[in-house]
């Protein structure tokens, strides 16, 4: 129990998707002109995050990793399938995302006009695939990876809005013209990371 | 004064428009203001002034409550140094050799930030105000008392232009100018603003047994190795150095402001008293850390844990950035309710970081970057709250 609350704190502050790792920008700075939208997605890319990792951890470990498969026939126990690692992420991947999609078009049509192409552009982006990778490459057991999933997901929330509520409050303010838009944007983005940086080495 | 007024008169035909000088006019309008009152008074129509509390005196008032912390940390400078070597020195020797050591600082802050600063509007072509001044007074009070001159200029520079300029001036930042200048140089120059760089000795030999660790590093060694936090700052070179009552008072090593609990808290009465910082956030910051440390001290699960809440308070930077660094009007929360949320994350933030994370001793100025990089979105529920009530209250 311990161990899973740790993951998830590590996740959230420590191993941000954003600021520790910069995962995830493009829909990052896209997406964070107003905090209801940048909720939204926010919580789009939870929901895929939260999901997908488990899903991609079941694959990796009863389809894809070296003898993986003898569950379904010790005959099968010498094949490495590991080289289909990133289609079989992505495609898992991909397939949340149109469900989520869906199910967006169908609850929220102001959201899905909102977030447009920026929603099933969630299938590309770095932070979904990223998760699952470092879930590959770490010790994870499924309830662990769970955790993590959402962990993340809501890492990258938290630092959607934040940078939402900033943006917002920038109307107030007087950036130098070629500043303005991403420039400014991306400067926030380092700031807003130095905050982040006192979660750095936390020993939990 | 008559001869300086008519000097000024004469010299403005050159810096307005179509004079010889006139892309400098925003530096010019700014020493005539800092010699003159301005005599733009209110139209007729238009906005009516309540006060005359302007920017300007709002930021004298805060400088002038940082004047204890100041003068007390120029002393406390010779006192450091003089306990190190082992001499015994008279009160104004002390205070004439910090003085020595801080004003350099002070200066280069002020002349440096101050250039960046009219350079800028002068580029930029909008009006400089006073919103450095109080800057130009935190950044030396929050380091140590060894840094080099160097550091403090470009330490500086950076936090004007990246925190405060590309926003657009005072008012507009996200971040507190003056802890961007200290982060700058704690994770640029790491060696120069930790370790054992808080007591200046000069060519003199320190003597035996010496250490000039804060009470923050000797706690987190003490906890490491699994021994009293309480007993450590006992038993140390000199026994009633890091005694509750000196930590308080502030004669302990540490940056230049931040060491007197005491002198931070007649800087606090003056800008409660004047209004100019929310107690709120003052009382908020505080709280939180008592409450962090109470609930610690119920779990005592390491030494630093079970350390008494109280020293929360008085060691290290706490008392400084709850007083002057948190209340910052501009980069702090900027509605009622998201104050009180907004300052006890500050404190429970801040005692988080110094018991858990072993790579930071300090806390307190990380903890409010991270509140002010999340002070818009506690703003932003407080406002959408706001709405929700207002709209349940409506009656078609």
């Amino acid at each position: 129990m311990e161990n899973l609350i740790n993951i998830g704190i590590k996740s959230i502050f420590i191993e941000n998707m954003i600021f520790a790792y910069f995962l995830g920008m493009c829909s990052y700075l896209a997406v964070s002109k107003n905090v209801k939208t940048a909720f939204g997605l926010g919580m789009a890319v939870t929901f895929v995050l939260a999901t997908t990792i488990p899903l991609n951890y079941l694959v990796l470990n009863y389809i894809l990793k070296p003898g993986a498969l003898a569950w379904l026939s010790p005959s099968l126990a010498d094949i490495d399938l590991s080289f289909l690692t990133f289609i079989l992420f992505i495609a898992v991947i991909a397939a949340f995302v149109q469900l989520t999609e869906m199910a967006v078009e169908k609850f929220s049509p102001a959201l899905y006009s909102a977030l447009g192409i920026f929603l099933p552009l969630i299938a590309v982006n770095c932070s979904i695939l990223g998760g699952a990778l470092f879930m590959s490459g770490r010790p994870y057991t499924l309830a662990e990876s769970t955790v993590y999933g959402v962990g993340s997901g809501i890492g990258w929330l938290l630092a959607v809005v934040a940078l939402a509520a900033i943006r917002e409050r920038l109307k107030y303010s007087n950036v130098p013209k070629p500043l303005k838009g991403l420039g400014i944007t991306f400067i926030i983005v380092g700031l807003m990371s130095l905050g982040f940086l006192s979660f750095m080495g936390f020993s939990l | 004064m008559k001869a300086i007024r008519d000097l000024v008169d004469k010299q403005k035909e050159r810096f307005k428009k179509d004079g010889k000088y006139t892309n400098m006019y925003r530096a010019f309008e700014a020493l005539e203001t800092f010699l003159f009152v301005p005599n733009h008074t209110t139209p007729a129509k238009g906005v009516q002034i309540r006060d005359a509390n302007d920017l300007k005196r709002m930021m004298m008032t805060v400088i002038i409550a940082m004047v204890p912390c100041l003068l007390f940390g120029m002393w406390n400078a010779g006192h450091q140094h003089y306990l190190a070597i082992g001499q015994e020195a008279d009160f104004l020797t002390k205070f004439l050799l910090g003085a020595q050591l801080v004003i350099p600082i002070v200066a280069v802050a002020y002349i440096v930030g101050l250039a960046t600063d009219f350079a800028s509007c002068v580029i930029r072509n909008h009006a400089v105000n006073e919103g450095y001044l109080v800057s130009g007074m935190l950044i030396p009070l929050i380091m140590p008392v060894t840094i080099p001159l160097w550091q403090v200029a470009i330490a500086t520079v950076f936090a004007v232009i990246i925190a405060r300029e590309v926003f657009g001036g005072t008012g507009m930042n996200v971040l507190n100018v003056a802890l961007t200048a200290r982060a700058f140089l704690y994770f640029a120059y790491p060696t120069d603003i930790s370790g054992s760089v808080w007591t200046y000795i000069g060519d003199a030999t320190a003597i035996e047994g010496y250490s000039g660790a804060t009470a923050l590093a000797i706690a987190s060694e003490a906890s490491a190795a699994g021994n009293s936090v309480v007993q450590a700052f006992a038993s140390n070179w000199d026994s009633s150095m890091y005694s509750l009552s000196s930590l308080f008072m502030g004669t302990v090593p540490g940056s230049i402001g931040e060491t007197s609990t005491l002198m931070c808290l007649i800087g606090a009465a003056i800008l409660i008293f004047t209004g100019v910082g929310s107690w709120k956030i003052i009382l908020g910051v505080f709280g939180g850390a008592y409450a962090t440390g109470l609930l610690f001290n119920a779990l005592a699960l390491n030494e630093y844990m079970a350390m008494p809440a109280e020293y929360h308070l008085v060691i290290g930077g706490l008392a400084f950035g709850a007083v002057f660094m948190a209340t910052d009007p501009v980069t702090a929360a900027h509605t009622e309710s998201a104050k009180w949320v907004y300052g006890i994350l500050i404190g429970v933030l801040t005692v988080l970081i110094r018991v858990f994370n072993p790579a930071y001793p300090e806390g307190i100025m990380l903890a409010i970057l991270f509140m002010n990089v999340m002070a818009p979105l506690l703003d932003y529920f407080v406002v959408e709250a706001n709405k929700k009530r207002r709209l349940q209250r409506a009656t078609v």
